[in-house]
């Protein structure tokens, strides 16, 4: 054996030991199933095969447009009133579409420069611009209204995150879903309880203290009849729990204040516990600034009652008999432990900046995700074998070239996607076994060729040597556009199609490799035995 | 052992029995899309909630049919799914019935028809989470552990899930079945709370609206790019005829595929979408290696017509195309006959697909070559110029 033969074998032995360590690590045991066990611990299996939940939800920006328009519209208000500047109407004609815009009316010509100094001064991130009859509307610049829609979508996954880990759910998947506008893909391995899961992600968490006006109401008629018709303009109407023994259903209704004397981001700490009759419930702590406010707002309001609400829903009222500090309770109706103890987490996460809705959800039950690997390690190895076996048949010795090529593709294919961590998902066995079927076809090109370039009365070497060459630009061209194809798959494809993507265009890379150096590598070895003039098996 | 020797068959002098075949199949194909079953698209292009059931016994698709009628779903379209043997079910609601405000409501009103005679106050064990068998547990205290019962309890929850899902295939018809594998006092504790219903739900797929616009138009793109990238890698390597050739070919064995799906009133999923671009390489492969075969043969043989140069070119690759694409499908049939149910759709666009596109690069790719070259005879313009060297 020639010194060149002899460092490319040794090159090919270290690949090999280096991808075998690649699929299995350094295992515990060398039986089948320490095998097994080894191998599954660094090539990841996708939902598909192992049972989960995959999910994906809409951020509704424009829940985070509304707050900071609200907020806007707030300031102008405020600006208005303190430079005595007159004005008709202040509204937000389409709240649906155009969150961001808010129309004021009314002003007269001679306050527009007052306004404009406003607008620039208070509200820097909004276009002011004047219309017909005194009216002026304020939008939100495009720069700002894009960069907040997509703030919102970063903190929406930040906060799901944290509730999900929480949760305890292991390698879950959380990430913005390129595919939408403003979705998040969320992929939970051997979440078998997606309800659960789905309310505590869907919880928006937003909690408010606020001050009671009335109510309990039966309904909301019943309400606005008390007031003669008419709300006060700083009180609303929120839904809540029915008071014991109250008529009209499970649902009553309270009138409180617009304003919030604590809202969510006061909250220090939450932490489910029970109440004086055991009932389990959620208590809080607040910040020190919020326990301030909250302080001040508790004393200016001994005797009458405040409102603890939570996403838009009154869970807790009660009488303020003195000043409270910092601490508060939520009940509402009748909570068990693990409703408390999920509350108390998502207080803890903070509340999303926006409401999320679910727009798509699979759950693969584990007992099929076992079925499905079953089927597709029989097919595989089927369909191995059957290669196997006929390149034997076909081409004798040079068969046994060809199928060291494709077993040491195969170890190279799932060695790598140990190495960087790839999913196995069930398209992607599909793939390796497809990539035997392809892969294949490099040997086939390249074998037909010698033999070709045999008939014509080539020797042995120069006949390799011809058949290599000639092969390698159609292997080339062949191998690229098949890995264009698996790209564009990649970039379209969500979870189990990208697990295909992804095992085709490695197999595929691993396969030049394999296909042309390492067969040429058994080639020129097997020349290299042979005398002069002796025929070659193929 | 050699199946293929010196043949010489005159593959051009048959392009009108070829056109024939192709036409008859792509008609047949447009037809059944227009005017017969349309394109059959599955859940994730159209829609809409897919519940797959596994009964303990054989269930009785007429009573099912009823049941959903009874609840309201009226549209509930009721199929057996895999081998009658595994007495599995396909409840498939369409896309008016899945709600984007309340996406799974369909899934919960499946659930709660089928789970008739319920005990008052006892949870269905073939369809509890881990998690509500734990707290369920943890309530009880069968075990006796006091302080550390949260983990040894998560444990047992775990155990009985894996007996019911791994062991039984998803569906345990007695608490018997438990035995072995879950702490017995654990066990005997179950009855109390839970019952036996009759099936298991093994997977979900509820697919809003709004998502599957999105991944048809998404489809639709990828497909298109990926014939973008063939005809410009091609133009490249080659001359822009044996790219547009190549895309005509490739176009031809996805319209004939997508056909085939239609005529078959077989689903076209996301899976059979990753297949169909599979393709798109995989016949483009084939048609790349005589088209290499015909660049090499066209310096050799100068004084020869073009179609005599594409005869022999195919002839000289026949060997390898048949034995390729024999190899291919072959593996492809293994995936098709044992790779079990979810891949069917997938593997019956592979098999399909591989037929039509090693036919396409002998009997469509080649003859649309040599037809441009005697266009331009005819127009007297010059033969076309020799593509470009490797």
């Amino acid at each position: 054996m020639n010194k060149n033969l002899l460092w490319k074998l040794a090159l090919i032995v270290g690949i090999l030991l280096i991808f075998l360590f690649g699929i299995f690590g350094i295992p515990q045991s060398f039986s089948g199933q320490g095998l097994i066990a080894a191998m599954t611990k660094r090539i990841q299996l996708g939902l598909d095969l192992k049972g989960g939940t995959h999910l994906i939800l809409q951020v509704q920006v424009n829940d985070a447009v509304k707050v900071d328009s609200d907020n806007a519209v707030e300031i102008l208000k405020e600006q208005l009133n303190k430079r005595k500047i007159a004005f008709s109407d202040i509204s937000q004609p389409d709240p649906q579409n155009a969150p961001d815009r808010v129309v004021l009316k009314g002003v007269p010509p001679a306050s527009r420069k007052d306004l404009l100094d406003i607008a620039s001064e208070r509200l820097p991130e909004y276009d002011l611009s004047s219309g017909a009859d005194n009216t002026f509307t304020l939008s939100m610049k495009p720069q700002m209204l894009s960069d907040l829609k997509s703030k919102a979508v970063t903190q929406a996954i930040e906060t799901i995150r944290g509730r999900i880990d929480s949760l305890g759910v292991s390698e879950p998947t959380i990430q913005e879903h390129g595919l939408g506008q403003y979705q998040i893909l969320v992929q939970l391995p051997g979440v078998d309880d997606p309800e659960r899961v789905k309310y505590i992600m869907q919880s928006t968490a937003m909690l408010e203290i606020k001050q009671v006006l009335g109510g309990p109401y039966p309904s909301e008629q019943a309400a606005l009849q008390e007031k003669g018709g008419m709300l006060p303009p700083d009180a609303m109407l929120l839904p809540g729990h029915a008071a014991a023994g109250s008529a009209g259903g499970d649902q009553s209704w309270y009138l409180v204040s617009r304003v919030s004397a604590v809202r969510g981001k006061d909250l220090r700490d939450a932490q489910a516990s029970t109440d004086q009759n055991g009932q389990p419930d959620v208590s809080f702590t607040l910040t020190g600034e919020g326990g301030q406010r909250f302080y001040s707002f508790t004393s200016a309001h001994v005797g009458e009652s405040l409102g603890v609400v939570l996403d838009g829903r009154v869970q807790e009222v009660a009488n303020i008999k003195e000043a409270i500090r910092d601490t508060g309770t939520i009940s509402g109706g009748s909570m068990n432990q693990q409703q408390a103890k999920d509350l108390s987490m998502i207080l803890r996460s903070g509340a999303l900046p926006a409401g999320i809705k679910y727009l798509e959800e699979r759950t693969v039950g584990p007992s099929l995700g076992t079925d499905s690997i079953r089927a597709g390690v029989r097919a595989a190895v089927v369909g191995m074998l059957v290669v196997l076996i006929f390149m034997l048949i076909y081409y004798r010795a040079a068969g046994i070239n060809a199928d060291i090529a494709l077993l040491l593709n195969l170890v190279i294919l799932l060695g790598f996607m140990g190495y960087v961590g790839a999913v196995l998902t069930l398209p992607g066995i599909a793939g390796v076994i497809l990539t035997v079927g392809m892969g294949v076809d490099s040997n086939v090109l390249i074998f037909e060729r010698i033999r070709e370039e045999l008939r014509n009365g080539k020797t042995p070497p120069s006949a390799v040597d011809q058949g290599f060459s000639h092969a390698w630009i159609t292997i080339v061209d062949t191998h690229v556009t098949t890995i264009v194809s698996a790209a564009i798959l990649f970039l379209f494809g969500t979870g189990p199609v990208q697990g295909f993507a992804v095992t085709l265009t490695f197999g595929l890379l691993a396969n030049l490799f394999t296909a042309v150096f390492v067969s040429r590598a058994i080639f020129d070895w097997i020349l290299s035995r042979k005398q002069r003039g002796e025929a070659l098996s193929i | 052992m050699e199946f293929f020797r010196n043949t010489n068959i005159d593959f051009l002098g048959k392009k009108w029995y070829f056109l024939a075949f192709s036409l008859v199949f792509s008609v047949a194909g447009i037809f059944s899309m227009l005017f017969w079953h349309g394109i059959p698209y599955g859940v994730d292009f159209r829609g809409g909630t897919l519940v797959y059931v596994k009964f303990s016994h054989t269930p009785n698709d007429n009573a099912l049919r009823a049941a959903m009628d009874r609840a309201g779903l009226h549209n509930a379209k009721i199929q057996r799914y895999d081998q009658p043997a595994n007495n599995e079910v396909l409840i498939d609601l369409d896309v008016q019935e899945t709600n984007e405000q309340a996406l799974d409501r369909g899934k919960t009103q499946i659930i709660n028809t089928l789970e008739t005679n319920a005990p008052p106050g006892k949870q269905d064990l073939n369809n509890s989470s881990s998690l509500a068998i734990k707290n369920y547990l943890v309530d009880k205290d069968p075990m006796h552990l006091g302080s550390d019962a949260d983990q040894k309890y998560t444990q047992q929850a775990q155990a009985i899930v894996d007996a019911r899902d791994k062991g039984q295939g998803g569906v345990l018809s007695s608490f018997d079945q438990l035995k072995g594998t879950v702490d017995p006092a654990a066990a005997a504790s179950l009855p109390d709370g839970f019952f036996l219903s009759d099936f298991g739900v093994r997977n979900v797929e509820i697919v809003g609206p709004q998502v599957g616009a999105q991944l048809r138009r998404q489809a639709l793109l990828a497909t298109a790019y990926s014939l973008a990238g063939m005809l410009i890698y091609l133009g490249f390597r080659f001359e822009w005829i044996y790219g547009v050739a190549a895309v005509v070919t490739v176009f031809h064995d996805t319209l004939i595929t997508v056909g085939a799906f239609s005529l078959l009133d077989k689903d076209i999923s996301l899976t059979v979408i990753a297949a169909i671009l599979t393709l798109i390489g995989y016949s483009n492969n084939d048609t790349i290696v005589v088209f290499d075969r015909i660049r090499e043969n066209i310096k050799l043989m100068r004084r020869e017509k073009l179609s005599e140069v594409v005869n022999r070119s195919i002839n000289q690759t026949l060997s390898r195309t048949i034995l390729t694409a024999g190899l291919t499908f072959l593996t492809v049939l293994a995936l098709y006959l044992f790779g079990g149910e979810v891949l069917r759709g997938f593997s019956l666009a592979l098999v399909i697909g591989i037929l039509i596109g090693t036919y396409s690069s002998i009997a469509i790719a080649a003859p649309i070559l040599v037809a441009y070259q005697d266009w331009r005879i005819e127009k007297g313009k010059r033969p076309i110029a020799m593509p470009r060297g490797k």
